[in-house]
């Protein structure tokens, strides 16, 4: 919800160069920009979370230490449900994944901060990971076998030359879903506030009205953040029990 | 819309690469080791605090049934040395009221021997008192002076019947 003071509700997604400073345009791949900010902050602060808050270790926990054990139990939960007892060598991966989106989701309901999560091209690669990876593990353990994941069992032979590209196309489409349902969410989100925002100060004393939309909108949102980043943590341990069990 | 532009992906698979790298080792090899430690420490604990739990009660149960069992005996002892001590009183009871039934017999009987004592003496007295007035009486009325054997003879035969 980067309210620039631009007119386009799109220049909050805008990348811009902190280091070296300069104007966009002329962005190099090490070039440490309002992203790269937004990311190495949900590294700190992710770490932080878990590393500060758990640094007593008390029998007894304290608020920070409850968080931080929540979360915990609630990926290794959605884990042992999805996946079962071989999911635990996974959950490291899974628990990354949910809190890195969960933190660049939040961090990006900050006014005038980034949202990295509304970037296709992050999405993107975060879902090619998973991808790559479960089809890696998929083939690890199942060999040859594995194609066998693209016939539906029971159905007839005549079907399979139909069936075989529909489930192909469907696999490969995973990463596609998988990263534009989080960025579409993010985008459409953060797009909504800032032209429902936009009207405030055009309608004078009515502007109370979008006002009051904002303020649900971005209750709504903070509901969102956490969503997604539970789709995305969710459907992850689906694909790896699907990597694992096949069918 | 800046999300389509190609010249500003390198920058964040870049970071995007190296943040979620660090993370991801730093997640897997500090704090979930971390927390997973003190998850389990807990669930020992409370495992050990229950065992220990678990073996004071057995403990307790014991000495309750020991306690039980003393009270029961001491309660048999009781009550033996109570039923003792009632029979021992009851027979001195009966001892005491024997002794004191043939104390009052005895009394009884030396009363009964010198209130017939005390009667015969008085009758006794009665007869010779009886026979001067009877004497006397006659002498009034009849003016014969009566023989004192005959006298007391005739006493003897109104009063024997008395007797």
């Amino acid at each position: 919800m980067a309210e620039t003071g631009g007119h386009s509700p799109l220049e909050q997604f805008e990348i811009n160069s902190i280091f070296p400073p300069g104007d966009h345009g002329e962005v190099g791949a090490f070039t440490f920009t309002n992203s790269s900010l937004t990311m190495v902050a949900a590294l700190v602060l992710i770490s932080a979370f878990l590393i500060l808050g758990m640094r007593r270790g008390a029998l007894v926990p304290g608020r920070m230490q409850s968080l931080a054990e929540m979360s915990y139990e609630f990926i290794a939960g959605l884990i042992s449900d999805t996946v079962g007892a071989e999911g635990r060598r996974y959950f490291p991966i899974v628990f990354t994944l949910f809190m890195f989106i969960l933190f660049g989701n939040l961090l990006g309901m900050l006014p005038y901060s980034f949202t990295f999560t509304s970037h296709i091209i992050v999405t993107f690669a975060l879902a090619l990971i998973v991808f790559i990876g479960v089809t890696i593990l998929a083939i690890a353990k199942h060999g040859l076998h594995f194609f066998s994941f693209f016939v539906p069992p029971g159905a007839p032979i005549a079907m399979w030359p139909l069936l075989i590209p529909i489930e192909v196309i469907s696999y490969l489409s995973r990463p596609i879903s998988l990263s534009v349902r989080l960025f579409a969410n993010m985008l459409a989100g953060h797009t909504l506030l800032k032209v429902i925002a936009g009207f405030i100060g055009l309608l004078g004393v009515f502007g109370i009205l979008p006002f009051a939309l904002v303020v649900a909108l971005t209750g709504l949102e903070i509901l969102i953040a956490f969503l997604q980043a539970y789709v995305f943590a969710i459907l992850t341990c689906l694909y790896i029990n699907d990597a694992l069990h096949l069918h | 819309m800046p999300q389509l532009d190609p010249a500003v992906w390198s920058t964040q698979l870049f970071w995007l690469a190296i943040t979620f790298g660090v993370l991801y080792l730093i997640i897997w090899r500090v704090a979930l080791p971390r927390i997973a430690d003190v998850l389990e420490a807990r669930q020992r604990k409370l495992d050990d605090d229950l065992k220990k739990a678990t073996a004071l009660k057995e403990e307790a149960e014991t000495i309750l049934a020991e306690y039980e069992r003393m009270r029961a005996n001491a309660q048999a002892s009781a009550h033996a040395a109570l039923q003792k001590a009632q029979n021992e009183m009851k027979a001195e009871a009966e001892r005491q009221s024997h002794a004191l039934a043939a104390r009052l017999g005895k009394q009884t009987d030396e009363a009964e021997a010198r209130i017939a004592a005390a009667k015969s003496a008085a009758i006794a007295g009665l007869e010779s008192t009886v026979s001067e007035v009877v004497a006397a009486a006659t002498e009034k009325l009849i003016g014969v002076k009566a023989g004192e054997q005959e006298v007391a003879r005739a006493v003897g035969s109104v009063m024997g019947g008395k007797r």
